[in-house]
């Protein structure tokens, strides 16, 4: 046999010509890259190629390069897609591909997006709860009545059905009621759980995470890259239920919809302005920063006039709760006595050479 | 000075836990069940941490398929299977305590295959005597994280009902990267870290800081490893006064693909070899034929004719020298890759197309085939796969306290679990016995830092200065333009580890290795990354560098010393076992910048435990002195038994 007909890394790869979404919350552009692609690799093979290259900064979320973990969710070409799963050998030789961030959560940095959003949704889904009576060990269920579940736990919360679907994909504004299609099958999944105890799954899905704004377009489904079917077995039992209990989901759903205009038109394949990512940007990150912003010139605005000759102590944030806020009163935070707005290891009084006297002459010539 | 005005959020916790993984979770979920104010930190998101790849399942002895299985059976095939050098304490609590820690996960959600009767399904695995990998399809790491995610997400929920807050007393700080450990005198008193996506620096002041960063594959060319994998945890705790064991063992596969660049990592089962697959260089050679070792020789053909016979007559053929064991077959690869018959990728390959019909390779290997379709359009039943050695698991990490996971060595406060820490696998890890691992002493530890906390008299604090070091450090490399790109220093990393620190070692290549590493911690220290802080990957790997550096020299250092071969360490000039090493682990710790190497011995096992072994089986793996202690133990308990049943005879009366 000698010669193989599997990859070669000895042919020098074909160049390709990408274009990426560079920029972050305050905006950005499409640049251009040409970028040398061998066979057999994929998208994320040549973001990381480009990082190793001629854009080293270039932020891009990933883990297992296996489709296992659900982290290098993109748009390509404006498709969701999970980069490492999407080959180069399905694009013309001579195609441009586009990669650009998700679009329904807001810009951090490149390919980057703020996800918190759905961590959110997840943390207000009620938990599994489990039969009291029941000791661990003493769980029985038979596969069939698992399977179902199952089918929902495969989920990699790669989030590209809730990037895709329209209630949010252009309407911050639903955010608020609507949690998305991955928290629908969460509520089925738990809805379907042979022991679970809870029996409020549906009403809690209609009512509390807007199942309603769903007009099953399954465009959802069709992103899935585990294959979930996300309106067929999730969504949709889930909105029968309810009309079995004379609920009619349509009249609520139209109401919602209807009224507000919102007739959905979006499909998947819609062309992408990559601008609009800039739109939604505003939202604040997952963490507050509280103390870790600062106005670098008002600092120095702030200086003048003084004269740090000796080694200040460093200004260190006070601490912070859970909340990324000044605890309000020591009954709530770990220590006793509230802690120090100027930080704990400040102590008072200060010590004379930590003290910041600046004279009225110090910083004249010939001082 | 860039420090003065750096203003530098803080945080205060009773736990901190870095790692967000299988065993980072666990710990979490017991600190925060025994009342500690928590913290959770991860470098990626909430979710995605490297146990999410984990496929096989999680190895417990619940006798659910078979009810022979029990503890004892468990813990001796981890024994085995670690060559004797596992920590016998902790071997023998995983057996003991997984179940109950598989168990648990039902009552927080899980959902595992189940059996007829309606229990957890286990299947059979490498090493394990009976069925007993309790899984979910092929996604049981999922399914796993996903559950302790979820449990942890049901617990804010109880904590915003009573306090009003998700985040009263546990909270998840995602996509923030730890880069120090702050101690006051000997004491853990902090970390220090800095959020991915905003650069921002971020001080957590915490009396116990539990570890649970995952392993260290990174610095390896092939592995089946995240970018994550960078020793981390084992580097802080080195910085922090801790010691390592068992760092010269690796596990590697040695098939995993090499070839396309998509699936680079990714591992082909060894029944591709069973089910007739060959390995042949880049002559065409079938070359497995050259490689029998001479103690293996009555068992494996000696021509390709005889070993196709043995597929359909295997009573009356030889197998096909493929179906040597795992590291043999790795060393031929190797040998042939260093002999220059390698693919141009640095591999073999690995035919299975030449020698089965297209249909009967999709019906054997049918997740295989549809793997490799589907993420590297390569069609097995067409063409040979390219496949190498690939880096897997570390099995060497912190060196810890069996029963409460707490690190020894100089510092306290400080606590490992999972893949972080050693001694638990010995010198190479059952499949399966990870994620029951991550369980049991994910649990003990999160619940044993929570007791330190408990009996503090005073809370450690956190000197300024380190914290201003510690910010100086971090931004050393994006203010130097000087320097080289991370990305190079990397992979020059890669290529040393590769090369010389490879599957197969030998003796001078390890010394060479010992000087190129010294040369790239000179270059390491200068790397400059280009960008801002914001969500700059190039900053985070410089960052990462001098972790993955330190981590290196300790595994290079350990598998210089080990002259002998031993489960995921294998030494060319010193090819067997030698029962006078199995004695003995080797101790890394950090004096100043340099890495010390100790020899330890290794703990003693109980007699209760040495009993359950044959003496057969021993007499490969202790010395004659341990052997006779051994035969003296089973004569006085077979005298005390005699004594007992004379006794009862006697009442009996
Ligand atoms: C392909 C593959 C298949 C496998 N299959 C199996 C199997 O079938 N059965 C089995 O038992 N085992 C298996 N394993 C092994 C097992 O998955 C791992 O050993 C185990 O998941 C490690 O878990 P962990 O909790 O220790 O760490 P991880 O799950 O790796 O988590 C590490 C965490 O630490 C965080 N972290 C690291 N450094 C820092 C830092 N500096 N600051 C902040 N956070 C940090 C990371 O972000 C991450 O959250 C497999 C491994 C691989 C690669
Ligand atoms: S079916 Fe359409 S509307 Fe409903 S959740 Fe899915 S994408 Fe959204
Ligand atoms: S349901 Fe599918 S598309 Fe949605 S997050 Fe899960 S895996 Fe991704
Ligand atoms: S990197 Fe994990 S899904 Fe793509």
């Amino acid at each position: 046999m000698g010669t193989q007909t599997s990859g070669t890394p000895g042919k020098p790869g074909a160049k390709r010509q990408f274009r990426i979404w560079r920029g972050d919350a305050d905006g950005g552009d499409l640049r251009d890259y040409t970028v040398e692609v061998n066979e057999g690799e994929v998208v994320l093979d040549v973001i990381h190629r480009l990082q190793a290259t001629d854009a080293p900064d270039l932020a891009c979320r990933w883990n297992c390069k296996a489709g296992k973990c659900g982290s290098c969710s993109m748009e390509i070409n404006g498709m969701p897609k999970l980069g490492c799963m999407t080959r180069m050998s399905t694009f013309e030789e001579n195609e441009t591909i586009t990669v650009t961030p998700l679009r329904t959560f807001p810009v951090i940095r490149d390919l980057v997006t703020d996800v918190s959003f759905n961590y959110e949704k997840a943390r207000e889904t009620p938990a599994f709860a489990p039969p009291a009576d029941l000791a661990p060990g003493d769980y029985r269920m038979q596969q069939v009545d698992v399977e179902r579940s199952q089918e929902f736990r495969k989920c990699i919360e790669c989030f590209l059905c809730q990037n895709v679907c329209h209630v949010i994909r252009d309407h911050d504004e639903n955010k608020q009621a609507f949690s998305g299609p991955r928290y629908f099958i969460r509520a089925a999944e738990l809805d379907m759980h042979p022991l679970d105890t809870r029996t409020d799954r549906k009403d809690y899905a209609q009512t509390e995470q807007g199942l309603g704004f769903c007009n099953i377009t399954k465009c959802c489904t069709e992103v899935c890259p585990e294959h979930i079917k996300i309106t067929d077995n999730g969504i949709i039992p889930m909105k029968e239920r309810v009309v079995d209990r004379r609920y009619d989901p349509l009249v609520w759903l139209g109401s919602k919809i209807f009224r507000r205009g919102q007739v959905p038109q979006t499909s998947v394949t819609s062309g992408h302005s990559p601008g609009a990512v800039r739109s939604s940007a505003a939202g604040g990150g997952v963490h507050s920063h509280a103390g870790g912003s600062h106005d670098a010139q008002a600092e120095v605005q702030a200086q003048q006039g003084v004269n740090w000759h000796r080694e200040v102590p460093h200004p260190t944030a006070p601490a912070v709760d859970a909340s990324g806020k000044l605890p309000l009163t020591e009954l709530t935070f770990d220590r006793a006595a509230a802690p120090s707005p100027f930080g704990d290891d400040v102590t008072f009084p200060l010590p004379p050479e930590h003290l910041n006297f600046a004279h009225p002459d110090q910083d004249k010539p010939n001082h | 000075m860039t420090t003065t005005t750096t203003r530098i959020e803080r945080h205060h916790y009773d736990v901190v836990v870095i790692g967000a993984g299988g065993a980072g979770l666990r710990a979490a979920i017991e600190a925060r069940l025994a009342g500690k104010k928590t913290a959770i930190i991860s470098k990626s998101l909430f979710g995605k941490a490297h146990t999410v790849m984990a496929e096989g399942g999680a190895a417990a002895a619940m006798g659910n398929v078979n009810s022979r299985d029990s503890w004892q059976v468990h813990f001796r095939d981890t024994m085995r299977g670690g060559k004797f050098l596992n920590n016998f304490r902790m071997a023998e609590l995983h057996a003991k305590e997984s179940p109950q820690r598989i168990w648990e996960l039902e009552t927080y959600g899980a959902l595992f295959d189940r059996t007829k009767d309606g229990r957890i399904s286990q299947r059979n695995f490498g090493g394990h005597e009976y069925p007993r990998l309790a899984h979910v399809g092929d996604r049981t790491g999922l399914e796993l994280i996903r559950t302790l995610q979820q449990k942890i997400v049901s617990l804010q929920q109880e904590d915003k009902r009573d306090h009003g807050s998700y985040d009263a007393r546990i909270k998840v700080f995602s996509e923030t990267t730890i880069t120090e450990l702050l101690l006051d005198g000997d004491r853990v008193a902090g970390a220090f870290g800095y959020y991915r996506e905003s650069g921002e620096f971020v001080l957590f002041e915490a009396p116990a800081v539990v570890l649970a960063t995952g392993g260290v594959g990174r610095s390896y060319k092939v592995t089946s490893n995240s970018w994550e994998y960078t020793g981390d945890g084992h580097a802080l705790a080195l910085r922090a006064g801790a010691t390592l064991i068992n760092m010269e063992f690796l596990q590697f596969h040695p098939t995993g693909m090499v070839w396309p660049p998509s699936v680079k990592g990714i591992l082909v089962t060894e029944s591709v070899r069973g089910d007739g697959g060959i390995l042949k260089n880049s002559e065409g050679k079938r070359f497995m034929f050259d490689y029998v070792p001479d103690v293996f020789r009555k068992q494996y053909a000696e021509t390709p004719e005889e070993a196709d016979r043995w597929y359909d007559d295997p009573d009356n053929n030889r197998r096909p020298p493929e179906l040597l064991p795992r590291d043999e077959v790795a060393r031929a690869i190797n040998s042939e890759v260093k002999a220059g018959r390698g693919t141009p990728a640095g591999g073999v390959y690995l035919d299975i197309a030449s020698r089965l019909p297209a249909e009967e390779i999709r019906r054997r290997l049918p997740s295989m085939h549809h793997q490799f379709k589907g993420l590297a359009d390569v069609d097995i039943t067409k063409e040979p796969m390219e496949v190498g050695p690939t880096c897997h698991y570390v099995m060497g990490g912190v060196e810890v306290d069996p029963d409460s996971g707490a690190a020894y060595g100089a510092v306290r406060g400080l606590f490992a679990a999972g893949e972080v820490s050693g001694g638990m696998h010995g010198s190479n890890r059952l499949g399966g016995n990870s994620l029951s691992d991550l369980l049991v002493f994910g649990k003990r530890a999160g619940g044993h830092a929570a007791t330190y906390v408990d009996q503090l008299t005073g809370r450690p604090r956190v000197a300024v200065a380190a914290v201003e070091t510690a910010v100086e450090t971090a931004l050393a490399p994006l203010q130097r333009d000087t320097g080289e790109n991370p990305y190079t220093l990397q992979q020059d990393l890669q290529a040393v580890m590769g090369d010389l620190v490879g599957i197969i070692r030998r003796e001078a290549e390890l010394a060479d290795a010992l000087v190129r590493l010294a040369e790239l911690r000179e270059r390491v220290a200068k790397v400059s990354a280009s960008g801002g802080r914001r969500y700059n990957p190039g900053w985070h790997l410089a960052l990462d560098l001098r972790n993955m550096l330190v981590v290196s020299e300790c595994t290079a250092k350990a598998a210089l010393e080990r002259r002998e071969s031993r489960g995921g360490h294998t030494r060319e000039d010193f090819p067997t076992m030698d029962p006078q090493w199995r004695r003995v682990n080797l101790v890394c710790s950090l004096v100043g910048d340099t890495v010390r190497l100790e020899r330890k011995p290794l703990p003693k096992m109980r007699s209760e435990l040495i009993g359950l072994f044959d003496r057969a089986e021993l007499a490969k793996y202790l010395t004659d002195e341990e052997l006779t202690e051994f035969d003296a133990l089973v004569a006085a308990d077979a005298a005390a038994a005699d004594a007992a049943t004379d006794a009862d005879a006697e009442k009996e009366r």
